[in-house]
């Protein structure tokens, strides 16, 4: 009786996978990253190049035209008391990082969503997989995204997306999903096609919950971004960071304080677009 | 009715719902129930074996409690719901046969359809909305918003092109459901319970616009409706169903008249009796008609022989020309009765309901004749025959 159940060697199948992929892909990934890494780092250092004040009031005049004042008054005080920090560098880092990443988490994770509400099927295997996207620990992806994209703000910027597309798929598929049947049933009556259904009908009604995706993309963003200042994504978390591996409490609270700020100002703005788009429409 | 050609055919139309239909199929035809199918293969009958025809220019109303396959048999028809077996001729196109592409052709230009809960679009406006249709077809922007425009003049809604739906009131935002169909200029109008969601006011005056509009706009209108009285007041010919299959077809008359079996019986129990039945259809032959050049003593011998209540009628060349009672003829003498004659409008249409009949027979002397479109003498109505009809539709034999 003295069976001996062998141990599935997954770790190994995994990095054989990795391996594989990383002798294949990398040389494309690693261009990608070179591309995007610059851009990335354009970005920011024309941002930290403007005077402060500057880039705060362009900030708050592009609130106050997406929102109202009381939101962009917010936004500004809160972008000044994050320069007042003197962590005015690390912010924008950690801004650019989280709307490069949500941009690129959308343009990926939109169409998805589109083709899963559409194909039964589709959908079948992406809900799964959306789920192991969303359980697995955000580290994880921390590893494999260096071997692709090296060092720095492009893997934190593939963690991110991976991390964070999740809710933006499931989300856009769920609301076109939500369609109320009689509208489908309608538009079907005076013979539309799948096409013209989907842009004339199911994508306009399904914009709200499209927008309230977006906005826990938006904040996955930035909750990924700060962890991945452990493979130098640099930003607010690398101030936490920093403060960890010195042990400086203060520091550290200074910088968790500023997540906070950023991420409150950027969830009024989404959560605010996200309210006017759907009493826009009087239809929920 | 005068016959026209059928615009749509519909034959041996059967739906069964469910993953089983192919095995059910077989088992309906072979002529087993609802029921044994339900429990031997889990499949649902929606529609079994439904045939009508829907004439050009015509209102039909298919009729029938909630669960007896009325919205399934018009989905069927431009087939929101595939059926089973069967087919729907539209003029001469099997419409089951059609392809995909097809179909989606023949929905844009020949059908519109408007429904129960209006199913307007809320994000989009009112004209937008209206244009719908065209632009699915392709309709020039232009052209697309002037017959969208047009359409919301028929139905009343000018000036509120701009408003969302969800600003609209239910009368109008059905009225605007109305436009979005009417402004494909469809030959078939299909109607799911189209007014069933409205106050009753507002039902009634619908009701009343949508013959309006018909009698203008001749469409073929198939109209989904569990309401009796709607049926009635459309005026068109009825198809009740009754558990997937058609009990009766005809005009409400003919299922007061003649109802199918006791269902049917049940069904026009509550019926305005006054609104169905005609004239022509509860009048009797004329007891005492006298000719125009008759002495009054004579009518009035012939009157008083015939035991008829109270007017009699007289005639000239078979023509209604009006009545006279005992009490004037008795007297009279020698005069010729076209001279007392009076009362002209003594008489209703053959094709007029009883209610118009009531008024007149309470104006007159208890006896209205029934004329023909040329004032042709067809029959009388006395207060006692209306009673009579009246008591018939309470289920009491006449005689």
């Amino acid at each position: 009786m003295d069976f001996e159940i062998p141990r599935i060697p997954l770790a190994e199948m995994c990095d054989a996978a990795l391996d594989w992929a990383t002798e294949h892909f990398s040389g494309v990934t690693r261009a990608i990253s070179a591309v995007i890494g610059t851009g990335i780092e354009a970005t920011t250092d024309f941002l930290v190049d403007l005077p402060p004040w500057l880039v705060i009031l362009a900030f708050g005049l592009l609130v106050w035209r997406l929102t109202t004042a009381r939101i962009a008054l917010f936004t500004m005080l809160g972008f000044a008391f994050l320069w007042n920090l003197e962590l005015w560098r690390a912010t924008l880092q950690s801004l650019v990082l989280v709307l490069v990443s949500t941009l690129f988490a959308l343009m990926i994770g939109i169409p998805i969503g589109i083709a899963a509400a559409l194909s039964r099927r589709f959908w079948r295997v992406v809900g799964p997989g959306l789920d192991m996207m969303q359980t697995m620990p955000s580290f994880v992806y921390l590893i494999p995204a260096i071997p692709f994209f090296g060092l720095g703000a492009v893997s934190a910027c593939f963690a991110t997306i991976v991390f964070a597309m999740p809710p933006t798929i499931r989300l856009t598929a769920l609301g076109i999903m939500q369609t109320p049947p009689e509208l489908v049933e309608a538009a079907d009556s005076f013979g539309s096609s799948r096409w013209q259904k989907l842009f004339k009908l199911q994508l306009p009604l399904a914009i709200p919950t499209i927008m309230a995706g977006i906005n826990q993309t938006i904040m996955l963003a930035l909750s990924m971004v700060v962890i991945a200042a452990m493979i130098g994504a640099g930003g607010l978390g690398g101030e936490v960071w920093k403060a960890i591996q010195r042990l400086e409490a203060g520091q550290g609270f200074q910088a968790g304080i500023a997540i906070v700020v950023l991420a409150v100002i950027l969830d009024r703005i989404t959560q605010h677009i996200a309210r006017r788009m759907r009493t826009d429409r009087g239809a929920g | 009715m005068t016959e026209k050609r059928p615009r749509i055919r519909v034959r041996g139309l059967t739906k069964i719902f469910g993953d089983d239909a192919g095995k059910a199929l077989p088992l309906l035809q072979g002529g087993l129930g609802r029921e044994a199918i339900f429990k031997q293969t889990g499949a649902v009958v929606g529609l079994h074996d439904v045939s009508f025809d829907i004439a050009e220019g015509e209102i039909l109303v298919v009729m029938g409690l909630s669960g007896s396959g009325k919205s399934t048999c018009l989905r069927c028809i431009n087939r929101l719901v595939e059926p089973t077996a069967g087919s729907v001729l539209l003029d001469d196109t099997d419409l089951t046969k059609l392809s995909e592409s097809e179909l989606m052709a023949v929905r844009r230009t020949r059908f519109g359809m408007v429904f129960q809960q209006f199913a307007l679009f809320p994000h989009r406006t009112i004209l937008r909305n209206v244009e719908y249709g065209l632009e699915v077809q392709g309709v020039a922007p232009t052209l697309r918003r002037e017959r969208a425009m047009a359409a919301l003049e028929t139905v009343g809604l000018k000036g509120w092109e701009a408003h969302l739906p969800s600003q609209l009131s239910g009368g109008m935002q059905q009225r605007a459901g109305l436009a979005r169909a009417l402004a494909l200029e469809p030959d078939v109008l299909l109607m799911d319970e189209a007014f069933s969601a409205l106050d009753p006011l507002i039902r009634r005056d619908m009701q009343q616009e949508l013959v309006a509009l018909q009698k203008r706009l001749k469409k073929t209108i198939v109209f989904v409706s569990h309401d009796l009285d709607e049926a009635i007041a459309l005026g068109g010919r009825i198809v009740l169903m009754k558990d997937g299959a058609v009990v009766q077809q005809g005009y409400a008359s003919d299922f007061l008249a003649n109802p199918a079996d006791d269902y049917v019986r049940r069904f026009v129990e509550h019926i305005d009796v006054l609104g169905v039945v005609t004239a022509g259809a509860a009048m009797r032959a004329p007891a005492c008609v006298v000719p125009w050049h008759v002495p009054a003593a004579e009518a009035l011998v012939r009157l008083e022989q015939s035991g008829d209540p109270a007017a009699t009628v007289v005639c000239q060349d078979g023509l209604f020309q009006g009545t006279v009672d005992a009490g004037v003829l008795r007297g009279a003498g020698a005069t010729e009765i076209r001279l007392l004659a009076s009362d002209r409008d003594a008489c209703v249409s053959d094709t007029a309901t009883l209610n118009d009949a009531v008024s007149r027979l309470a104006a007159g002397r208890g006896e209205i004749a029934v004329i023909g479109a040329g004032r042709e003498l067809r029959g009388v109505i006395s207060n006692t025959d209306l009673v009579a009809a009246l008591a018939r539709r309470r289920g009491e034999p006449m005689h």
